[in-house]
């Protein structure tokens, strides 16, 4: 049962296999719960909830959160320690300052403009004919692999040159050129270059922040809407009064989601400037420490930087956390 | 297509009363509303598209002229199609396709019902340091991935399961878990505590509450993050790679696709006609799953 | 939202990777549909079976064997290693992967390594020992290393005295590719020194042309073609030996000689009437893709690029790659005709396990009958393995690949980039570099490559 399956029969054997001893897990756990009562039987319940996500959490990400962390203070190889060090590289590297700057810039500005555009296009399209469909095609980017999504955004900011018979194969070089101007290095204008990067990220996850805050947006209980109407509102007052309040919490999850996944994006930057031209974040250094120039320690103190880039967001929701509990 | 809600999960109150979804749709279709829905939907298909056109179009001419050129001076190949099914290796897509879906389902499914579990627990039962754990989560989003690969790879060669798809279920179940636990607690937040109350007076325990409250009404939200789960354990490759070992035997579509590119990287033709060829199967469980997207389902309640 | 992680070094890595698969068909006149395995019969030939039998009966055995060769290019190998198996019954399972170089490590690390890995850079090797997984090579390899190979090539994989990894196959980068048609309609001929390589530039400015188009781009590991362009020149300006001291870091890397050499490479490709031939201005180098680089040549907007013998695989099907075809390269020449320096990469089989099967088929891997199988059996691909007979490469590229690698009079440097510590080799030196193209002058961008030079 623990072996690689080799043939179609014997996988699919494997996975029933899998599903069956998970199932078999949760019934357990749920016939304990089961038997327990009352508010002290309460605390039971829920650590037996919880159980198994701690200890897959444990092994999975905890662990190698300290570690990382534990890491940073070592050399290259990871062999000789050497305290703040890495930190001290970080912070007295001069291309670092633009680093910092880019990441700030992709973390203010890509969660709140993906939200806003998902939010507004769940809206728009509640409802509509065409709404599974409509919704399909913002959907679409994030259906597409990275590679894949590099070739695609190519023949969006590609440049050629103005030169004889050379055509543009970029799209927006041809539109330039098209209203009477010249082509453009795109990705070498900084900070330019930076914005024309997060433009990619949004188009990725404006389908998340859609997909999500429009089962939120199904979530609103079709009397409060009736309410408000037969009260004879408008669309904005609807949106304002109504939507809006109704689907708050599930933005801050939306924004807090897409700006930690912000923070931890590296694959745009890297197939597409490799963070050269002044476009590097936190996350791409932190990859090229650890897998291109092989310095673990840095890596690892890169990493750290990362979890550190968090408590702000996480401090946000702390906050709303407590005003939903006032509430 | 949601305006038609299964008949089987609506109470019967809402289906009494579609007037409000009528005069909702009314208002909201203005023509402005649909030109800004249209704009949108433009800009964001417009780069797809782009490849679409391109995934037809012939080596050279992809690589000289742009795609719009399609369009004045049209000239059509399937080479590239024929290329991702195996114009020249005889690549087995289907060996390939059948892994991915024997990665894929228990990996959405397993984290879907731990997280559902442990969210629950988070917002609707008392325990002492509940939001301390809830924040640590959540907080255990950002964690690279990379930064566990050696870790966990030293673990399951200790008990010596690499190269088998329990690396994969058991690796992407974990890594799914903290962005499903905060996303489904919020739903499970927004639900009526008089509806949990009013069971708990009834004598329900958590058990019980949490399948015949919470999951009928979590259905939206389960489906949401399922779509998304689904989406990433199929485009992902690097925990394939790392822990089954990118053999035939366990290796997903993608690598097999990320391939495709030829060794130096060139061919991205192939990548290109590659690229739609993968999305088929993603696209088709977001169209499926939108039919739980169901409006109404809490109608009747009082909020709050 | 979790990308995939194309390998870091992998792009650059061309740095070994040799097997330009689609070579055959551009080159085979008309022949466009042709692919990389073409030939299939050869592997049915029966080879000596003798020296495997020593390693007692490995029947039914399997050996893993773990690169970033994957197709095309991958079908040749697979095919290569059928003649050892008929001969000893052993599986060899093969497994192609782009990012690979990121991967191996990870597995070496972990404890869960390949038996045996086909490694590009001599760097990587060395990272790969030290991560002590890694099992010395056996004393048949080492035999045939010591027989067939110049010893230069068994000195980039010894490593404390200890010879781990022997070369497979080899790949020439110091050369010019340009339009045969052009030159001879031009009335060009071919340079045999560099300066009548700059006069050759010069008289192309003159007829209104920009000669040399250029493109260092490759998602995170931009900017590897122009280490190329600087090692190609620290050879010429200032010698092998120099270059030796440089790459092992006992000059500078900001002494005088690597200076030279960057500013003779800044001569060409930021001079603005050199550049970008069909591409744009000096900064364009920057942003176009080195695949996409040498095509200009195609459209007759440029007409020299520089870039390694697996560029061929390039070009778009129906290309011919030939002396009399659209498109050829001549060697990027020395100082003056009589020195001939020669650039190149290469790459290594790393073992990390010694069972009878995995050394039988290292001895396999490292010896002129796997070297004459696979080439026979491929196109674009060639080896400095001295018992390769030159008539079984078959296409022009390969013919004149191999036979700079194999001539007497060439002085063969590996990659110097392959070489150095990745903090330098795979990253100061590539982000370094693209900083210099888009107007970061000489002193500071080796200045602060010597930075990072690991202390």
């Amino acid at each position: 049962m623990f072996n690689t399956a080799s043939t179609t029969p014997e996988k699919i054997l494997q996975m029933l296999a899998a599903l069956l001893l998970f199932a078999a897990v949760m019934g357990l756990i749920l016939f304990i719960a089961g038997r327990f009562g009352g508010k002290r039987g309460d605390r039971i319940v829920a650590y037996l909830y919880l159980l198994p996500v701690v200890l897959m959490l444990g092994i999975g990400l905890v662990y190698p959160g300290l570690r990382t962390i534990y890491q940073s203070f070592f050399d290259a190889a990871g062999k000789a320690f050497i305290g703040f060090d890495n930190y001290g590289t970080i912070f007295s590297d001069a291309d670092q300052l633009t680093v910092l700057r880019n990441t700030v810039f992709w973390v203010v500005v890509t969660p709140f403009v993906a939200t806003a555009i998902g939010l507004v296009y769940a809206i728009l399209v509640d409802k509509s004919r065409f709404e599974s469909f409509a919704k399909t095609l913002i959907f679409l980017p994030m259906s597409i692999s990275f590679v894949a999504a590099g070739v695609i955004w190519k023949f969006v900011y590609e440049y050629r040159p103005d030169q004889g018979n050379v055509k543009q194969i970029g799209l927006i070089n041809q539109l330039i050129v098209w209203l009477g101007g010249k082509p453009v290095q795109l990705l070498i204008e900084s900070p330019l270059n930076t914005f024309l990067l997060i433009v990619v990220m949004i188009w990725v996850q404006a389908g998340f922040a859609m997909t999500i805050l429009s089962a939120a947006i199904k979530a609103i209980p079709d009397d409060i809407i009736e309410a408000a109407r037969l009260d004879g509102v408008n669309a904005w007052q609807m949106f304002r009064k109504i939507t809006l309040p109704s689907v708050q919490p599930t933005v801050v999850v939306v924004l807090t989601t897409i700006g930690i996944a912000t923070l931890k994006v590296f694959d745009i930057v890297r197939t597409m400037t490799g963070g050269n031209f002044g476009t590097s974040v936190v996350a791409n250094e932190f990859y090229r420490q650890t897998f291109n120039a092989d310095n673990q320690g840095l890596g690892a103190a890169l990493a750290t930087l990362l979890f550190v880039l968090v408590i702000p967001i996480v401090w946000y929701n702390i906050r709303s956390l407590r005003q939903s509990e006032a509430r | 297509m949601s305006t038609t809600t299964p008949v089987t999960t609506t109470p019967p109150l809402v289906a009494e009363k579609p007037s409000a979804a009528k005069v909702a749709k009314k208002r909201l279709s203005s023509p402005w509303a649909s030109l800004a829905a249209i704009v949108l939907a433009v800009l964001w298909t417009l780069p797809t598209f782009g490849l679409l056109v391109s995934s037809f179009r012939p080596e050279r001419a992809i690589k000289t002229t742009g795609w719009w050129t399609f369009f004045s001076n049209p000239t059509l190949t399937m080479d590239n199609y024929k290329g991702v099914f195996g114009g020249d290796g005889g690549v087995n897509l289907a060996n390939f396709f059948i892994n991915s879906l024997i990665i894929c389902i228990p990996s959405v499914l397993i984290p879907l019902s731990l997280a559902a579990l442990a969210a629950y627990a988070f917002a609707w039962i008392n325990f002492p340091g509940k939001n301390i754990l809830f924040l640590m989560v959540f907080a255990l989003q950002i964690v690279p991935l990379q930064v566990t690969l050696i870790p966990l790879l030293e673990i399951y060669v200790n008990i010596k399961i690499t190269g088998t798809f329990w690396t994969l279920w058991l690796s992407h179940a974990t890594f799914a878990l903290p962005l499903a636990i905060y996303l489904l607690h919020n739903f499970m937040r927004e639900i009526p505590a008089g509806l949990i109350e009013a069971a708990r007076v009834d004598g329900a325990g958590h058990v019980s509450i949490f399948f015949k409250v919470m999951l009928p009404l979590l259905t939206p939200a389960l489906a949401a993050f399922g779509i998304f789960q689904f989406l990433w354990v199929w485009n992902d490759l690097l925990v394939a790679l790392v822990f089954a070992g990118g053999g035939d035997e366990v290796a997903p579509i993608t690598l097999q696709l990320a391939n495709l590119s030829g060794t130096r990287g060139t061919a991205w033709q192939l990548l290109s006609a590659g690229a739609f060829v993968s999305i088929i199967v993603p696209v088709t469980v977001f169209l499926l799953l939108q039919r739980f997207f169901v409006r109404g389902l809490l109608a009747g309640s009082v909020k709050g | 939202m979790f990308g995939q992680p194309t390998s870091p070094r992998f792009r650059a890595a061309l740095a070994g990777t040799l097997s330009a698969g689609l070579v055959l068909g551009l080159a085979a006149c008309g022949d466009s549909d042709s692919d990389s395995s073409s030939g299939t019969d050869a592997s049915a030939a029966a080879i000596d079976c003798a020296p495997y039998t020593k390693f007692g009966d490995i029947k039914g055995k399997t050996v893993t064997i773990y690169t970033g060769i994957v197709t095309p290019e991958d079908t040749p190998h697979i095919e290569s290693y059928k003649p050892f198996e008929a001969c000893t019954g052993a599986t060899i399972k093969y497994e192609g992967d782009k990012s690979f170089e990121t991967q191996v490590l990870v597995r070496a690390r972990a404890g869960n390594p390949p038996d045996l890995a086909i490694v590009p850079q001599p760097g990587l090797v060395k990272q790969l020992v030290s991560t002590g997984k890694a099992v010395a090579a056996p004393q048949e390899v080492s035999d045939n290393v010591d027989k067939f190979w110049d010893k230069a090539w068994k000195a980039y994989t010894t490593i404390d005295g200890k010879f781990y990894g022997a070369p497979l196959g080899a790949s020439v980068k110091s050369l010019v590719w340009y339009s045969p048609s052009e030159f001879k309609d031009s009335g060009y001929t071919v340079p045999t020194t560099l300066d009548e390589l700059k006069a050759l530039s010069d008289k192309m400015v003159a007829d209104g042309k920009k000669p040399w188009c250029a493109g260092i781009s490759s998602g995170d590991a931009t900017g590897w073609p122009l280490t190329d362009w600087m090692e190609d020149f620290m050879l010429r300006t200032a010698g092998p030996e120099e270059y030796d001291k440089w790459v092992n870091h006992e000059i500078p890397f900001n002494s005088a000689e690597p200076t030279a050499a960057l500013d003779a490479v800044g001569a060409y490709l930021k001079n603005d009437k050199y550049v970008n031939g069909g591409l744009g201005d000096v900064k364009s180098i920057a942003t176009t893709t080195f695949q996409d680089a040498g095509l200009p040549i195609l459209d007759g907007t440029c007409s020299l690029h520089r870039q390694a013998s697996f560029y061929a695989a390039n070009f778009p099907k129906g290309t011919k790659v030939a002396e009399d075809g659209d498109i050829f390269a001549f060697y990027l020449p020395g100082k003056d005709a009589t020195t001939k320096p020669v650039l190149g990469a290469g790459e290594f089989v790393v073992a990390f396990a010694d069972r009878p099967e995995v050394k039988a088929f290292q001895t396999y891997l490292s010896s002129d009958v796997w070297a004459n199988t696979k080439a026979k059996l491929s196109s674009g691909w060639v080896s400095a393995n001295k018992g390769l007979d030159q008539a079984n490469l078959t296409n022009p590229i390969d013919k004149l690949a191999g036979g700079i690698l194999l001539d007497p009079k060439a002085t063969f440097r590996f990659d110097g980039s392959d070489m150095m510590p990745a903090a330098v080799g795979s990253d100061a030196f590539w982000k370094q570099t693209t900083a210099w193209i888009t107007g970061q002058d000489t002193p500071t961008t080796l200045n602060n490559i010597e930075k990072a030079w690991p202390k």
